[in-house]
């Protein structure tokens, strides 16, 4: 253990959060690993990610779909990035704002929309809806609806991976809202003390619903909070997507080796309120502008084309396939889908049981 | 038979069943070295190591979600929180998390944990570690609720639950721990949702579980000196519910008294009462009586705590109130 604390970076040795404007060099390690399809990959996802959300809050206005949904509009990179850095072998779980985590972990765009839509062919049959996509088979260990609620599972599925001494990691995404609850502190303690393979990384966007940051902690630093828990940290800019890719292998290398968790702290914005109801006035317009102008998508964009990975050419068939993706997912699941029978509301809420007029059953096989 | 204490069921069963799966694991506060706050963990440390024996921080959230966790990714963690008081600060990653996972992401995870917990009055220590919060958590979709009254059914029904593929609460009782009772050395589980008839009788239905099965029982005794014969149920589950049993037992009596050491109002005995009306309602002669603690905090004075809590005397006499009624 104490081999592993000592081989541990320094968290001041990180390059420092790159909040303002202005390009930097991409990090090496990530780009050597990366072929120029793979990049586009990357941009492909996050443009997906967008499309996606920008579709599902047509729909929203349309009332063709149901319900609340929280987009993540403005912080595609963070997802991306991070989930670019996992292998099939890890797990990751996401938020309340977690279209963007699936859809990174290369999720089914018909099964989310379809979900979404509450509809039988979703990736939960309709029962959860957009803040509850999982895919646990595809290692996504869901979404949540309280915020902080998959913090401690997180630390479970990294105590899981250590206690069968697999080479894997558990992602977790989170918001800077999550970081002021006791989940948090009580998870990153118990990942720090155990050197469980959990790589905690905060989606700071700056806001709990309509509370700053800066309202509502003591101190803002919200990466420095991961030293207190003996874990390295990191603060990147969480609009560059291979600044988080870069951050997230690193502290995945680190996790395999032993060398425990660590907390990166991925500064972003959100470009839409909380919900549809949320009229944004706690922000300024001034302040909207200045992070549209950091789009993630927009700043890989121009970093591919300076580099000639990317042609506007190229960057214009990306979007059509991605416009056509959408639209096929949209039909599929407004459409083509049925919603679940009625009659089945009342299944898998136990493993082996059914649920009937005078209470629980064994069904009659395990499982 | 041997006669072993309720403590140690609970401990064998772990240790067998970590024997048998090394999936199975423990944590929890003070579980290892200390061998938890009621010895129900002694022992465990020194056979399976630190790895599989885990002495966690005083994180109940950590503990409850980080079993939920590890459940979803292959582990059969045993986890321990020390008082049923302190599931409150659990509560949102059992009935949030572990509870729905499996619903919410439509039957495609399992999430086998057992929570172990204890509640209960008796020791004069007061109602953040007395109460009998088994009602809290049987209103949950998802999680099973699993309270053993004797040493048999403690490590039966432990090990039964450590296999199935539910969440399960399962709540001792800080009273009986030292309590002896016939426990075989072969193997043996006690399946779930199956509760047991700890006397037979045709004039009245005594229902408990955990402590207030065993006081039941008294009554039980106290009644037959009367020459009132009395059957009496041990539920030994909450949910999922053996229903029949009750039905049975009712339909034979058509007089009813549930029990339960839980506050009175809304406590899960009422549940009881709603499926016995609607499945017996013919049967019954007269009105179903429960008997349940008052509906104030648990008091810490051995008066005042013996008060608020249940009593054989208390149990016979609303089977009494019930033999009053002749029709």
């Amino acid at each position: 253990m104490a081999k592993a604390k000592r081989k541990r970076k320094s968290p001041a040795k990180k390059k420092a959060a790159g909040t303002g404007g202005g390009k930097k060099a991409a990090p090496k390690g990530a780009k050597k690993r990366l072929t120029k399809e793979d990049q586009i990959g990357l941009l492909r996802r996050m443009m997906e990610i967008r499309a996606f959300e920008d579709k599902v809050f047509e729909l929203l206005a349309r009332n063709v779909l149901k319900g609340a949904s929280h987009v993540s509009a403005g912080q595609e990179a963070v997802a991306v990035g991070a989930c670019s850095a996992t292998t099939d072998r890890d797990y990751v779980t996401s938020t309340h704002r977690g279209h963007g985590h699936c859809l990174a972990l290369g999720g089914d765009l018909r099964l989310m929309m379809a979900e979404l839509c509450g509809k039988a062919t979703g990736y939960c049959k309709g029962r959860g809806g957009s803040m509850h996509i999982a895919d646990v088979s595809g290692r996504n260990l869901g979404a949540t609806g309280i915020v902080g609620g998959n913090l401690p599972v997180a630390t479970g599925a990294g105590l899981a991976i250590q206690l069968q001494q697999k080479e894997a990691v558990c992602l977790c995404f989170f918001g800077d809202g999550a970081s002021n609850t006791g989940s948090f502190h009580e998870s990153l303690n118990m990942a720090g003390k155990w050197r469980l393979p959990v790589i905690y990384i905060c989606e700071n966007n700056q806001y709990g619903m309509s509370v700053s940051i800066q309202r509502a902690c003591a101190d803002t630093d919200i990466c420095a909070r991961g030293r207190v828990y003996a874990m390295a940290g990191a603060k990147v800019d969480g609009q560059r997507v291979l600044e988080v890719r870069q951050a997230v292998l690193e502290a995945a290398e680190r996790a395999r080796a032993g060398g425990g968790p660590t907390l990166i702290e991925a500064v972003t914005y959100r470009y839409r309120g909380h919900s549809r109801s949320d009229p944004r006035a706690y922000r300024t317009k001034e302040e909207e502008q200045h992070w549209h102008e950091r789009d993630p998508i927009l700043l890989f964009k121009q970093d591919l084309m300076e580099e000639g990975t990317l042609t506007e050419d190229a960057f214009e068939a990306v979007q059509k396939e991605v416009d056509s993706a959408i639209a096929d997912a949209e039909r599929f699941a407004v459409e083509e889908s049925p919603y679940p029978d009625p009659s089945e509301v009342l299944d898998d809420v136990y493993a082996g049981w059914v649920e009937t007029e005078k209470g629980l059953v064994r069904t009659e096989t395990k499982g | 038979m041997p006669e072993i204490m309720y403590r140690e069921a609970v401990r064998d069963a772990i240790a067998e069943e970590m024997r048998r799966d090394e999936r199975v694991f423990v944590m929890g506060e003070d579980v290892a070295i200390y061998g938890g706050a009621y010895g129900a963990t002694q022992g465990l440390l020194d056979e399976f190591g630190e790895e599989r024996v885990r002495d966690t921080a005083i994180s109940e959230a950590a503990i409850a979600g980080a079993a939920t966790g590890a459940a979803m990714c292959g582990m059969r963690p045993v986890a321990e929180i020390m008082y049923v008081d302190f599931m409150t600060i659990a509560m949102d990653q059992f009935v949030n998390q572990a509870a729905k996972n499996r619903y919410m992401f439509g039957g495609k995870t399992t999430v086998p944990m057992v929570l172990r917990t204890e509640g209960g009055a008796g020791r004069c220590i007061a109602a953040h570690h007395s109460q009998s919060l088994e009602s809290w958590f049987t209103h949950a979709p998802g999680v099973f609720v699993v309270m053993p009254a004797t040493p048999y059914d403690a490590k039966g029904l432990l090990k039964t639950c450590i296999r199935d593929d539910n969440p399960i609460l399962f709540i001792e009782h800080k009273m009986l721990y030292k309590e002896k009772g016939e426990v075989p050395d072969e193997e043996y589980l006690v399946p779930l949702g199956e509760a047991a008839v700890r006397r037979e009788g045709g004039d009245v239905t005594l229902v408990g579980y955990s402590r207030m099965a065993n006081r039941a029982e008294e009554a039980g005794a106290a009644l037959a000196e009367e020459g009132v014969e009395a059957e009496v149920i041990d539920l030994r589950c909450l949910r999922p519910l053996d229903i029949d049993c009750i039905l049975d037992s009712v339909r034979k009596t058509g007089r009813l008294v549930v029990c339960s050491e839980g506050y009175q109002e809304t406590n899960f005995v009422c549940e009881i009462v709603t499926r016995v009306q609607r499945f017996a309602f013919d049967y019954l002669d007269a009105p179903i009586e429960r008997v349940c603690s008052a509906n104030c905090p648990v008091p810490m004075s051995p008066v005042l705590e013996n008060e608020a809590v249940p009593t054989a005397e208390r149990i016979a006499a609303a089977a009494r109130r019930t033999l009053a009624r002749n029709v």
